[in-house]
């Protein structure tokens, strides 16, 4: 009997495809007056500072060429002033570039008219902003609706569709909310969902998750890899920090005065670093120096708020299989331990928690690098608690943390 | 010793207001006519419906607007009963009529100006200087052009005002718009909105409060210069302070300014709470 079988293997490891969306070449933006003159003394030689003294004109971006794969995360990625916003604007034409090419789809988007270009940003384009750039007179589900207002779509069709997208996000339920009312992961998350309605081909995301707090960023950072792996956008992701470059990119672009130094995969650019700038960069990644308490803590849980009963704290103890437990205030003030053995008697005594607490404990503060926190942890039989200034308690770093987060960056390198 | 000649600049204003006169004398006394026509049939409206029930009216609209402020809305009404009783009433709903008029055109010309001012640096460098003339004229110096094209009565005051009271609205409509944060102009402009789109979504709600404060400022000013308007006899409250100057009679000068004080207290009260506070709802 003859016959075949096709099997088909999808994975969510899979690489993308590998048809080009995104194609840019030779982009140069020179904000001033005259940008010929500059870029001519720029050809001759000068240096950018040179050409900003003598032109009063900034060269953001020289020559820059690259493209960006369907379905691919493509990071840029650099330091302040390296041109990756202004890259990432030009895209969407937010910013007219001086000279160069870019398609999208295979159309030239620079020769574009106003009402063509109009119609790109409606249909393939969403846009997430750093400051989360919600409408303030809003409420959130009319922020949300607004790319779809934009177009013309009937109020019913365009909050059922607002509704879904939402509750995808996980902010179902909010959708009558002011913008001053959320947090900060909660706004990011509007600003995800008013991109994602008019269910755009192509994200562009500028430093989405830079103004958020380290732990919020980081599950900020999971959900984008999950809605990612779902909904399969190509997305352009603007960061200067190298750790979410690692985690999100499937490919990354390391910017350096308006010019890309190098385009790579992840562990291409951690193993084979073209130059001595990426080098720098890269170098820094796996030394314990440069992480820091925050980096590697976990959530602060479990901790006993100080006016519970040692009977909770106990239950928290036995839960979670630990012998001691931090006490804080509502407003998240460390106030010290308490432990297993004391906890079993003052149930017994009925003494309070107050009665049993211990204040001799160590802190480490956010901004401690590995290195300082290390000869602590070998001292301490617990976790440390991160504290800043004003006392309250950020997270727990353990030796199981550290080690993760080294042996994380290990895997990558 | 040698004497500077003076500049003709009096006999040059003198030229050009004799030569408006002469040519445009027909567009003057069609907006004579027009503006009379308002004032006084919004004056006999406003003087038709009993004052105890419009006293009812009007502290019912505090209330609402005030979101339920139960004691404005109890002020409101003791101080427009004060005015009824002290025999102000046909006076004070003169002048409300003239500060509402002149508000309403001080608006309807500095909103749309203020918003193209704030679109284009050119006509707001143009605009500028005629601004500063505006506010630092000692406004008594409106009430003579005022005067000289319209004659005596409520025209030429509400003219003035009108003048008068524009730079404010004009300015915070301008500068509301300036300061809508970039990231939103972002927002508007990469979710493919069209220059009007972002101007009705994005620049005029979130300029609103700004705007709403020029209102603010626009219905005092007209308050405070339907006062002087008084001397060329607009009427209204300011007419009865003027009559109490004239006959150094203080309490009829104080009675007429105590109820000036009540109208712009309650004028004031309602304009500052007709924007909603973001987050509260």
């Amino acid at each position: 009997m003859e016959g075949f079988v096709i099997v088909e293997i999808v994975c969510s490891g899979d690489p993308p495809e590998s048809e080009p969306i995104i194609r840019v070449h030779g982009l140069t933006k020179v904000f001033g007056h005259d940008p010929e003159k500059a870029l001519e003394l720029h050809r001759l030689g000068r240096s950018k500072k040179e050409v900003h003294e003598e032109t009063h004109a900034t060269i953001a971006l020289h020559n820059v060429s690259f493209e960006v794969m369907r379905g691919e995360t493509f990071v840029l990625m650099g330091l302040s002033g390296s041109g990756k916003s202004t890259l990432l604007r030009c895209i969407n034409r937010l910013i007219d570039p001086t000279k160069g090419e870019i398609e999208i789809d295979g159309e030239d988007i620079i020769s574009m008219n106003h009402e063509e270009l109009r119609l790109l940003r409606r249909k393939k384009l969403g846009m997430i902003f750093q400051n989360f750039a919600l409408l303030p007179q809003r409420n959130i589900l009319d922020n949300v609706t607004f790319g779809l207002e934009i177009m013309g779509i009937s109020k019913d069709e365009r909050n059922q569709r607002a509704e879904q997208v939402l509750e995808m996000v996980g902010l179902g339920g909010y959708g009558n909310s002011m913008p001053s009312e959320l947090s900060g992961g909660m706004k990011q998350r509007v600003g995800l969902a008013r991109a994602l309605t008019s269910d755009p081909d192509i994200l562009l995301m500028d430093e989405a998750f830079s103004a958020l707090d380290p732990l919020i960023r980081r599950d900020m950072q999971d959900e984008l890899l999950e809605l990612q792996e779902r909904l399969g956008k190509t997305i352009i992701f603007v960061t200067h920090d190298l750790d979410e470059a690692l985690k999100l990119g499937t490919r990354i672009a390391l910017m350096k005065d308006g010019a890309i130094v190098q385009i790579g995969t992840p562990e291409e650019i951690l193993t084979n670093p073209e130059n001595a700038y990426v080098e720098k960069f890269v170098a820094d990644v796996d030394l314990t120096r440069v992480l820091s308490a925050k980096d590697v803590m976990r959530r602060p849980e479990p901790v006993a708020q100080c006016t519970a009963g040692p009977r909770v704290a106990l239950h928290l103890m036995e839960e979670h299989d630990i012998s001691m437990i931090f006490v804080i205030t509502r407003h998240r003030i460390l106030r010290g331990f308490v432990t297993l053995e004391d906890t079993v008697s003052a149930v017994k005594e009925g003494k309070n928690l107050s009665d049993i607490l211990r204040t001799d404990v160590a802190t480490v503060a956010p901004d401690a690098t590995i290195t300082d926190i290390l000869s602590l942890i070998v001292q301490s039989n617990h976790p440390l608690p991160v504290v800043d200034e004003n006392g309250r308690m950020h997270g727990l770093v353990s030796r199981a943390s550290i080690l993760a987060a080294l042996a994380r960056k290990g895997g990558e390198a | 010793m040698m004497e500077l000649p003076k500049l003709p600049i009096g006999d040059v204003v003198e030229i050009i207001v004799d030569w408006i006169e002469m040519y445009f004398s027909w567009l003057l006394d069609a907006i004579s006519t027009g503006l009379g026509v308002l004032v006084s049939g919004f004056e006999d409206l406003l003087l038709a419906i009993p004052a105890p029930v419009l006293i009812v009216l009007i502290s019912v609209l505090v209330w609402f607007v005030t979101r339920h402020d139960l004691k404005m809305t109890i002020l409101t009404a003791l101080g427009l009963l004060l005015i009824w009783d002290l025999g102000l009433w046909e006076l004070s709903m003169l002048t409300v009529v003239l500060v509402l008029i002149s508000t309403v055109i001080a608006l309807a010309l500095s909103i749309p100006i203020g918003i193209a001012a704030a679109r284009s640096d050119t006509l707001n460098t143009i605009l500028r200087p005629f601004l500063d003339f505006m506010q630092t004229m000692p406004s008594f110096v409106y009430l003579i052009p005022a005067v000289i094209f319209f004659g005596l009565g409520s025209v030429p005051g509400i003219i003035a005002t009108v003048i008068f009271a524009m730079p404010p609205a004009l300015r915070l409509t301008t500068l509301g718009i300036r300061q809508v944060p970039v990231e939103l102009i972002e927002v508007a402009d990469a979710f493919g909105a069209t220059p009007r789109q972002k101007l009705v979504k994005v620049q005029l709600p979130v300029a609103l409060p700004t705007i709403m404060a020029g209102v603010n400022q626009c219905i005092m000013l007209a308050l405070s210069m339907t006062v002087i308007a008084s001397m060329i006899g607009a009427g209204g409250l300011g007419y009865q302070v003027l009559v109490g100057i004239q006959r150094v009679d203080i309490g009829m000068g104080f009675e007429a300014g105590l109820a000036i004080v009540i109208l712009a207290i309650i004028f004031d009260r309602i304009t500052q709470n007709l924007v909603p506070k973001y987050g509260s709802k």
